[in-house]
This record gives structure tokens, sequence and C-alpha cells, in this order.
């Protein structure tokens, strides 16, 4: 039996198990939305902004490992998902975003509504597909998430004319034959097993987790693999939640915001093991004089990724989860233990800098201190939450204050940044776990890029909460201001015009909580944390607050910035005064 | 270094542009390029020469490799190989000048695809060099209009002695 395009596509979200698509409707979707309409399989959950959409399906994916999905009108409907799309590509995040094109005939015609998506999009995709026709629907759509989810993730567009999801076919499920498409998962085992030996043999490892642990699962042989070999772990922002924070072997984060300890650790470090992550800038900070003593171990599905930004002595393309299991078979049947002794001296050293420079901040009790909330934050969830982040400070402070000891419990744009990102991301988190406390942790700037957000968690009834650090700023770009631009605040004080955010979120239909006092906040994050509803919570905290330690752009990563130092050159100068 | 990298490809649209915006994104350059169907209609070959050092040419290669309708990538440098371009050129040559172009034309193993009174259109097909020794030759005797195909290649196979 022949049915319509639209009614193709629903049954292949329903073969793929697409339980939510997040979207928005228009012109040439019409006919999708009508036929979802009384569907009771797919559900269609309206955002108030394309944005606001695919952040959500992004949300959903991150925290659950399945792919998340959007659908948008043509034109606008379609370059308004362009953010979204480029913040899941940079982060690996498997999406099939669905746009609604004019009709084929008038593909190129600068109709009305018309944008060329898939030439638009081409560079933040893994794949994009144009449908020309309604009898390779089926097959397009199974490729595309397979081509989403599998090997290194990321999202895939497909744009459909209204001719092909209105015009009919048999719905045919096929087969996957992408000939051109083959990841790699098993590692090489010649190359695994001289891992092993380097491993054996090294007096001063450290190994740096990224994103890719989480994406492949692997969290459990990655503990195992440090335990075993007795490493200490660090992590890129995209790395957190991959091994637990609070273990002993942790270091935490490394790189520009990263902690002392970890930074030094990597500097002085005579091997690398480097698992899922892509040696970003703001890890290595200065390349040339990123760990010049250090060999290089490099696990990564992606070929590209290794050797791309530093040089790698053992590369394994392949699975993270794969490769550490065959690691941990062959370091435990056919390498020997050899590092017992040497391996207390270096940990001995590495708490040695963690007793130097703790990760820490000055406590007030007049002002609230960023850094408290969100240590408050963990303190009462004891980690047992999904923190979304905004951009800026913010997510800083909750990447180094939080911590994080599950996978898929940190969502944050780290490669593209994105402001606007935590707020729809939680809601699409909570989507996929009603049951889970889900907090946005946000900035006054951020929170404000996609505010509108608010009525779609309303309307739905999530208990999403929002912690916003409410520093009257746009405040990194503040911080690099004071330390690099002579305290000249171009257009980075928001102050006045930062809106009443308990107003706004009542005005939605939502509670609205504030502090202002350090006393204030464990009582709303409590009252928060208690109300079944969406919730606002405005902290007050302290604008002159910075991010710290910090690497300045282009300098190596032990040449670390720290508020004592400040405080001192502080105290220097009044002295002179 | 400069290199001929061979790209088998799906003979679908948009590939190119996949292709050439890889190398745009990520400021390779490209100096020449050429596609055509292969003896299967569903793939295509595209003959890229591009330059760079050891890692960019690397980079190139995976990401290419990356691409998700690209079927295999080789890097004929590395090989043994046959490489050879067209060119058509339009000199107009002064009288006394005439029969050297001509000459060289037939010493070039080139053709005259075209001629009117005041002009010859040569084809010439050959490496690199030969092309370029030809077209200094032309220089002095007045090329208006100068196309070139870019570079296909192609490996040797060995022969058994
Ligand atoms: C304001 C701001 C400040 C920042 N400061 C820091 C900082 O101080 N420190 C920091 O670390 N980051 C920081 N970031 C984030 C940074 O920009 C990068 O996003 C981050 O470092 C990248 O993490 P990653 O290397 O783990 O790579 P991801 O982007 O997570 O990439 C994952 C890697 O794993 C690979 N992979 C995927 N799946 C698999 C699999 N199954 N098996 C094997 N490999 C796989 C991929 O190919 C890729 O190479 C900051 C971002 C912002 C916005
Ligand atoms: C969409 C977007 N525009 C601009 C930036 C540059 N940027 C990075 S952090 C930041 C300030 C964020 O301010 P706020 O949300 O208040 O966070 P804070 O740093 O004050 O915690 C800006 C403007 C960005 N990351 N994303
Ligand atoms: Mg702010």
């Amino acid at each position: 039996m022949k049915i319509s395009g639209s009614e193709i596509l629903i049954e292949c979200l329903k073969k793929e198990g697409v339980k939510y698509i997040f979207g928005y409707p228009g012109g040439v979707v019409l006919n999708i939305f009508d036929s979802l309409y009384d569907n009771k399989d797919v559900r269609l959950i309206l955002t108030r902004h394309e944005q606001g959409a695919v952040h959500a399906a992004d949300g959903y994916a991150r925290s659950s490992g399945k792919v998340g999905v959007a659908l948008v009108t043509s034109g606008p409907g379609a370059t308004n998902t362009v953010t979204g799309i480029a913040t899941a590509s940079m982060d690996s995040i498997p999406l099939v975003v669905f746009s609604g094109q004019v009709p084929t005939m008038l593909i190129g015609n600068d109709a009305f509504q018309e944008a060329d998506i898939v030439g638009i999009t081409r560079p933040c995709t893994k794949y994009n597909y144009l449908v020309k026709d309604v009898n390779d629907l089926a097959r397009i759509v199974k490729e595309a998430f397979y081509i989403a989810s599998s090997g290194r993730p990321g999202p895939v567009l497909i744009d459909l004319p209204k001719d092909v999801t209105v015009g009919k076919a048999d719905f045919v499920w096929p087969e996957l034959d992408i000939r051109s498409y083959k990841p790699t998962y098993e590692g090489n085992k010649w190359m695994i097993t001289q891992g092993a030996h380097l491993i054996a043999k090294s007096k001063k490892p450290v190994i740096i987790a990224g994103g890719g642990v989480i994406l492949s699962g692997a969290a459990k042989e990655l503990k195992e693999f440090a335990e075993h070999t007795d490493i200490p772990v660090t992590m890129t922002l995209m790395g957190l939640g991959g091994f637990p924070g609070s273990h002993k072997l942790s270091l935490g984060m490394l790189g520009m915001h990263g902690t002392y300890y970890a930074n030094k650790a990597v500097q002085d470090a005579d091997l690398l093991i480097a698992v899922g992550m892509r040696f970003d800038d703001r890890v290595t900070g200065k390349v040339d004089a990123f760990a010049p003593n250090a060999k290089i171990i490099h696990i990564d599905i992606d070929p590209t990724s290794i050797k791309k930004n530093v040089r790698v002595d053992v590369p394994v393309v392949g699975d993270v989860k794969k490769v550490l299991a065959v690691m941990n078979k062959v370091l435990k049947e056919e390498v020997k233990e050899q590092w017992g002794e040497v391996r207390k001296a270096w940990l001995k050293q590495i708490d040695a800098w963690r007793a130097e420079r703790p990760q820490t901040y000055t406590h007030s009790n007049e002002v609230i201190k960023p850094q408290f909330v969100v240590e408050k934050i963990y303190e009462l969830t004891k980690g047992d939450a999904i923190i979304t982040t905004e951009v800026g400070q913010n997510q800083m402070w909750t990447a180094q204050f939080y911590k994080f000891d599950k996978p898929r419990t940190l969502l944050t744009s780290g490669g593209l940044g994105t402001m606007g990102y935590g707020f729809p991301a939680a809601i699409g988190a909570q989507f996929a776990h009603p049951e889970k406390l889900v907090i946005d942790i946000a900035g006054d700037g951020s929170i404000q890029m996609n505010i509108q957000e608010l009525a779609t968690a309303v309307i739905n009834k999530l208990p999403v909460k929002v912690a916003i650090l409410n520093n009257g700023y746009l405040g990194m770009v503040r911080q690099w201001q004071e330390l690099f631009f002579d305290e000249r605040y171009s257009h980075t004080k928001l102050d006045e015009s930062v809106p009443d955010f308990v107003k706004i979120a009542e005005a939605y239909g939502a509670v609205g909580l504030r502090a202002t006092k350090p006393s204030e906040v464990e009582p709303v994050l409590k009252e928060a944390f208690r109300i079944k509803k969406t919730v606002f919570m405005d902290f007050v905290v302290d604008w002159k607050e910075k991010v710290y330690p910090m690497v300045p752009a282009g300098a190596a990563i032990d040449h670390m910035l720290f508020e004592q130092a400040e405080k001192k050159a502080e105290k220097k100068l009044k002295a002179v005064k | 270094m400069r290199h001929t990298i061979s790209v088998l490809v799906e003979n679908k649209f948009g590939v190119l542009s996949r292709v050439s915006g890889l190398f745009s994104g990520r400021g390779y350059n490209i100096e020449s390029l050429s596609v055509g169907e292969t003896i299967d209609p569903q793939i295509s070959v595209m003959t890229i020469v591009t330059t760079g050092d050891d890692s960019v040419i690397e980079q190139i290669t995976k990401q290419l490799n990356k691409l998700i309708d690209v079927i295999k990538v080789t890097d004929m440098t590395e090989l043994d190989h046959v490489e050879r371009e067209m060119v058509l050129i339009k000199v107009s040559p002064r009288q006394q000048d005439k029969a050297e172009v001509l000459n060289l034309t037939e010493i070039f193993r080139g053709r005259i695809v075209d001629s009117s009174q005041k002009t010859y259109t040569i084809e010439i097909t050959g490496d690199e060099k030969k092309i370029e020794a030809f077209v200094e030759l032309m220089r002095p005797m007045g090329i208006k209009e100068f196309v070139r195909t870019g570079k296909v290649a192609i490996t040797r196979e060995g022969v058994k002695k």
C-alpha cells in the first residue's frame, strides 16, 4: 500500500525508536505536522525557537546516548537551526535534523522561504541530504540515523521538499549498505601492545580523558585501566564524568581553566595516554611547549583527530571502550606490572602540587560567591543530577567546583561555546530523564539567549531548575577585559538592563526565587529542589569574581594566573598608594 | 611538497562541493582538480594536486577519507604512477613565426585543432614538465588564450621480467 512521504517519515521514526521530536511548524512541513497530530508513538515537543529545538534534541541525546531529533520548516526555520547543529557538530553529538524545503521544482528559484540549508550546513554536519524522490526517503532516514550515531557521532540534516513528503510510495525499511562509510572500532592489537609496554615502563604517566570516553560508554573500562595501572586521570571539559571526579586518582580538568595540579602533571609527565580527546587549543595552550617530555599514546575513533595538533608516538584508531578492554587485558596478561614503587613517587609529587595550590576560592559572608553556589548544588544533589551549563564563567565554575562522578551528567557546549545552550538542553535532558533532577547553571547574559523556552518547560510541566549566577556582566568577557584590556569594559556591563528574573519566571507561569546573601543560597536551592515545577533561581553574586587558575591565551599551560597572586598585587598597590 | 591525490567518490550531486569545501574550509590549497566518471558510472574519480608539508598532506588524506561519500584516497606521489594533463593554447604568431609554431607542435607531438587567418589552437598532452616547456616556447609567439584540464593520474602496474 502506498502511503505519503510524511507517513513514511513517521514509520521510519518509529522503527528508529524515536519518542520525541523537538520542533516548530511552518508552511512546507504542515503535512508532516498533520501526520503527527494524532500519532501516539512519536510526540512532537513544540519549542519556542528552532535553536531551542535543536539544543533540546542535543540535550536529549547527550543525557541518554540516543539520537536527538528535530523538525523545522524551510527558510528561517532551517537557518535558525544552524547554531544548534554547529554546537552538536563541534561536540560530536548524534542528531537528525529534518528541515522542510520548497517543492523540488521550485528549488533554486528564490522561492518563498527557500534557503539552501544543505549548502549552509555542509560544513557543520557530519553529512546531509536533500531528498529528491519519496522512494528514497526511508533509506535516507535509516542511513542518517546510522551515520549520526556510529563512528565519531555527529549531526545529520535531511532536507525534505514539500512534494516529497506529500508524494506517495510503498514503505520499505531497507537494509543498510554504505560502501564508502566504514568506521573503525577495533584498535590495532600490535599498537595497543606497544602502548602497554610504554605504560609499563613510564615513571610519570597521566591519562587525559575526553568526550570520546563518554560517547563510547567507556567509563567502566577507563576506571579499570586507571586503577590497575595507578595512573592519575585528568579530563577535558567534555570528558568530565568519564572518570569519577571524586576519585583519588582524579586531577579534575586540565587546560586554560584547569587545576594547577592537572596542568603541572601534564607538563611534567613522561607519558600521556589520551583517550577520546582531540587536543583542543584550550587544552594544550601553546602547542610547542605542551608536555615537552612526554611520549603520547592517542586513542581515538577518528583518524583526523590523531596528529592534528600534537605529535603522537603510539596512535590507536578505534573505539575507546573496545581499545581499553584490550589494553586492560594486555596489561594484566602480557605485560608484567613494573610500576609499583615508581608510581608512588609520582603520585606523591602530584599530591604535593595539590597541596601547594588546591582548587579553591575566597569565601565570603557578605556577598554570594558564584563558586559557593556551585559547591552547594553539588553538596545538596550529592552529584546525583544532570547539570547543563551556559557559556562563560558560570560554565567554568561548574567544571571546577562540581564533581562529576558519572558520565552524561554534564551537558555543556565545549567546542562551539554556545551561549543559550544550557536551558533548552536541560529541557531535552528532562524529557529523557523525567525522574531526574536537571539543573542549568546559567549566566545572566546567556540565559537571555533562549529564555523563551520557559514556555516550553512550563507547558510540559518540566521541573527543570535554572540557577542563574547573576553578576550583571558578560562575565567571562569582562574578565579578559580586566586582565588584558586595561579594565576597559567595552559593552560587557549588563547591570541595570538585566531583567528581573523572578518576574520573568512568574510571567511564564514558572516559579522565581532570589538569593542576595550567602545565607540564602542553601534555602533557595532546597526550596527549588522541593518544588516540582520549573524554577528560576536568581543568585546575585559577586561581580568581581574571576575564574582562576587561568592560562592566558597562547601561553604554556603551566604559566597560570592565580587569585592569590592577584590579591598580593592589589595589596602591594594599596601599600604604594 | 606537491602531491597528486586520487580520490574515488560516489557519483552524487554535492560531492564536489564537499571535497572543495573541505579544502577551502580548512585552508588547504588546491592547485588543480579534475573530475570524471570511472568505468563504473556510479563512481567518479577526482585528481587533486595540492601542496603542504607531510603533516598537512596526512591531514588532507585523512579528512578526505572521513567524508562519507569518499570510497578511496590514494596519494599518487608515493606510488609509481603516470600523470597527464592536457592544455589548449591559442597563439597568434607573426607571419615569420608560423612555421616555428607548427614545427614545435610537431616536436611536442601536439596537434593543431583549430586555425584561423591569425591564430592556431594547439592541443598538447603530457606531464607537467613537457607542458611547461611547450608553454615557455610558445610565450614569445604570442599566447592569446590558455586552458588546462588539471592533472589526471593513474598508477603503473609492475611488469614481470
Ligand atoms: C569558555 C570556555 C572555556 C573552556 N576551557 C576549557 C578548559 O580549560 N579545558 C578544557 O579541557 N576544555 C575547555 N573548553 C572546552 C574546549 O573548547 C573543547 O570543547 C574541549 O577541550 C574538547 O574536549 P575533547 O578533547 O574531549 O574533545 P570532544 O570535542 O569531546 O571530542 C571527542 C573526541 O573523541 C573522539 N571520539 C568520539 N567517539 C569516540 C569513540 N567511541 N571512541 C574513541 N574516540 C571517540 C572524537 O573523534 C574526538 O576526537 C572550554 C570551552 C569554553 C566555551
Ligand atoms: C552566542 C555567543 N555569543 C557570544 C559569545 C562570547 N561570550 C563568551 S562568554 C560570554 C559572556 C557570557 O555572559 P554570562 O552568560 O552572563 O556568563 P558569565 O560569564 O557572566 O558567567 C560571551 C559574550 C558566546 N560564547 N556565544
Ligand atoms: Mg554574567
